[in-house]
């Protein structure tokens, strides 16, 4: 394997394992959890790291996953005592954890290879030359194993609790009523946020972390509106980030994680903008078509009210000045054209007149907002 | 001792503590009215997302002067802020995750851009990176005189429209029904606060920054139920670890002086958590049990707590 398709299968690994849990987390409003998670784990990997003394320990990622895990325990127990609110709980908990975490690295352990740099901003580029050996034979970069090990217990753990992950997400109540923990099932989401950002951020880096659980679950949070689609959804866009971001990387010659958030950037700004029912284009194009639509409904509604309270506007039909319905003129002028072609109404001179097809219109639409129709009232 | 009236005759210490102060009361007061309005992580997004400003000031001017690249930091910081709120004003995505999309995407920009200043020859980027970690003890007397510039406008425009923001941040519908436009004042504050977000960048770095606006006005709010009260205490919290912090990290080698300065706030926070008159915990515990003891002798029944 080439170093470049090695580091494609790991940002690819890496970035569709972030994406999974993410999406629960966009979706329970826990989204700057992750943000304090990333940082936090570095603690932990300091504390494991003074225990054994040993930088490829597997216990350093255990410590690092236990810290994730103490520090969403820290915020809400914080945040349980009502004497400040979530979001300042958790802006206290982990820049003190990430203080502690610092002070430490830089007191006993500048001369080995933990420094902040490394942790903060990941370096995907050296990752293949961590290569797994195992008695004597290369199996190629380390980093593709821990990365495809944590995106297989990702999808592992997410496809065996679906039921329980989906109940407590959207209705913890009715999780506890029937007998699901959502406690339980929260720390075991939170546990494997911490497993998955400590497995990704050796690579990326802890900011960026973040980029990849939030950025494609947001971007599939547009697109659909089912769990299922959105996490396969979300999951294929962390894919595309990662090898896009890679080739705009190498294109660039600019820092892989980097490139990768940005590719992320712009692949939920595509997103955002064009998603078919909720891009920015289509909800405006809706705003505009309900406004015409709205004010079509209004004049007619106006027109035919005029009728019935003067017998003789009936017969001479009205001025446009005289609606009175505070549009600049060139809407006035644009909804009246509309409503002449659409056959409801016709010109008289400078009058408008309702046509027996709009009245008919009028009528309904009266009928629709305020229930059945007075006749007796009107004419 | 001598260590101390060293301490206090050395230029050095005097520049950074003094900044520290500055940086100190200033997150105090915006970060009060940051953590009322229930925007404190925007100090983390913000922060976060300054970078690229940074990098590309930097990129643009060739300048490593604080003030240039402060104002691509402010400018970056400002556009993140519109995009989060553009954000969640046109799409169902709720503040928290807009706030952490767009810090994330904005800080791999400045990494791009950074990975392209260290190809400038002769170009040194750790004038750059000093933002990321923050480092107070590269603090000059004219960057200090930048904060206290900065403090004594921001000072005044608070006191200026002390009424405003004061009405704005209990009670917006009420402020926008006698007349005052909530956009234009929201605008305003967020301004400020992001403004005092980038002066902090240099001393505390982007990460401990989002602590330095959040913690001395939660701890101040345990002590008082009353906004100017808040808003001083804040201050005098914040210029207090500030100084505390730089103290400490001088004392010692190797300490760093940004998160010495979070750790003493934090301990502020802690201390106000639990021993406040009113609102701490301690008090409340003790109160409970006065009450149930009360309860107890009066109503002569030993499981009275079950009323």
């Amino acid at each position: 394997m080439s170093p470049q398709f090695e580091i494609q299968l790991i940002a690819t690994l890496t970035a569709v394992a972030c994406s999974l849990p993410g999406v629960f987390l966009v979706l329970r409003g826990m989204s700057m959890m992750s943000d304090s998670i990333t940082h936090t784990i570095l603690l932990g990997i300091v504390l494991a790291f003074f225990l054994t003394n040993d930088l490829s320990s597997p216990l350093l990622i255990m410590g690092a996953a236990l810290m994730g895990v103490i520090t969403v325990w820290l915020t809400e127990t914080l945040n349980r005592t009502r004497l400040l609110s979530e979001d300042a709980a958790i802006g206290i908990v982990f820049p003190l954890l990430f203080s502690v975490a610092i002070i430490l690295i830089t007191r006993y352990a500048g001369s080995v290879h933990l420094d902040t740099d490394a942790v903060l901003l990941g370096e995907l580029a050296f990752a293949p030359f961590d290569r797994l050996v195992v008695s004597g034979m290369d199996l190629g970069a380390r980093a593709i194993y821990t990365s495809g090990v944590i995106l297989l217990l990702n999808l592992l753990v997410i496809v065996v609790f679906f039921k329980e992950f989906k109940l407590v997400t959207f209705d913890p109540m009715l999780a506890a009523v029937l007998g699901f923990s959502p406690v339980l099932v929260h720390y075991g989401l939170m546990t494997m946020i911490s497993l998955t950002a400590v497995g990704a951020f050796e690579a990326v880096g802890s900011v960026l972390v973040v980029a990849f659980m939030i950025g494609p679950p947001v971007t599939a949070y547009l697109l659909t509106d089912d769990l299922k689609q959105m996490l396969i959804l979300s999951g294929t866009a962390g894919a595309v980030n990662g090898i896009l971001g890679y080739q705009t990387a190498a294109f660039l010659d600019a820092s892989i994680a980097g490139s990768m958030a940005v590719v992320t950037g712009v692949v939920f700004c595509l997103a955002f903008i064009f998603a078919p029912q909720r891009g920015l284009v289509s909800v405006l194009r809706r705003r505009k078509l309900q406004r015409t639509e709205f004010a079509r409904q209004t004049l007619l509604l106006h027109l035919y009210n005029r009728e019935a309270e003067d017998q003789k506007a009936r017969e001479a039909g009205t001025r446009l000045e005289q609606l009175h319905l505070h549009w600049s003129e060139a809407f006035a002028r644009k909804i009246v054209l509309g409503l002449q072609k659409k056959g409801c109404l016709c010109f008289d001179g400078n009058f408008i007149k309702l046509t027996r097809q709009g009245r008919q219109i009028s009528m309904r639409n009266y009928e629709e907002l305020f229930g059945h129709f007075d006749k007796g009232h009107i004419f | 001792m001598d260590a101390c009236i060293i301490l206090l005759t050395d230029y050095t210490f005097q520049t950074v503590a003094l900044g520290s102060a500055i940086l100190g009361i200033i997150s105090g007061i915006m970060g009060s009215f940051a953590v009322l309005r229930k925007q404190s992580l925007l100090g983390d997004g913000v922060s976060h997302a300054a970078l690229p400003g940074v990098v590309l000031a930097f990129v643009l001017t060739g300048s490593k002067n604080t003030e240039f690249l402060l104002f691509g930091a402010l400018l970056s910081g400002l556009l993140a802020t519109l995009f989060i709120i553009q954000i969640v004003k046109h799409s169902r995505i709720k503040f928290d995750s807009a706030l952490a999309l767009v810090l994330s995407v904005f800080f791999g920009l400045g990494m791009v851009l950074l990975t392209h200043v260290q190809k400038i020859p002769d170009s040194n980027q750790a004038g750059l990176k000093r933002f990321i970690f923050g480092q107070a003890a590269t603090l000059l007397q004219r960057d200090v005189v930048l904060m206290l510039v900065c403090g004594i406008v921001l000072l005044i425009l608070v006191i200026i429209f002390w009424k405003e923001f004061k009405l704005f941040t209990f009670d917006s519908d009420f402020a926008r029904s006698i007349g005052f436009s909530p956009r234009k004042l929201n605008l305003l504050l967020s301004f400020m606060i992001v403004l005092t977000i980038i002066i902090g960048l240099q001393t505390v770095g982007v990460i401990l920054m989002s602590a330095m606006l959040i913690a001395p006005a939660v701890a101040a709010r345990q002590w008082t139920d009353k906004l100017a009260m808040m808003v001083l205490l804040a201050a005098v919290f914040g210029a207090l670890s500030g100084v505390a912090g730089t103290i400490a990290s001088s004392l010692v080698p190797k300490l760093p002086t940004g998160p010495c300065i979070v750790i003493i706030v934090s301990l502020i926070v802690l201390v106000s958590l639990l021993f406040a008159p009113g609102r701490g915990m301690v008090g409340r515990l003790y109160r409970h049990r006065q009450t149930r003891l009360t309860l107890k002798a009066n109503g002569g029944k030993s499981d009275v707590s079950a009323i």
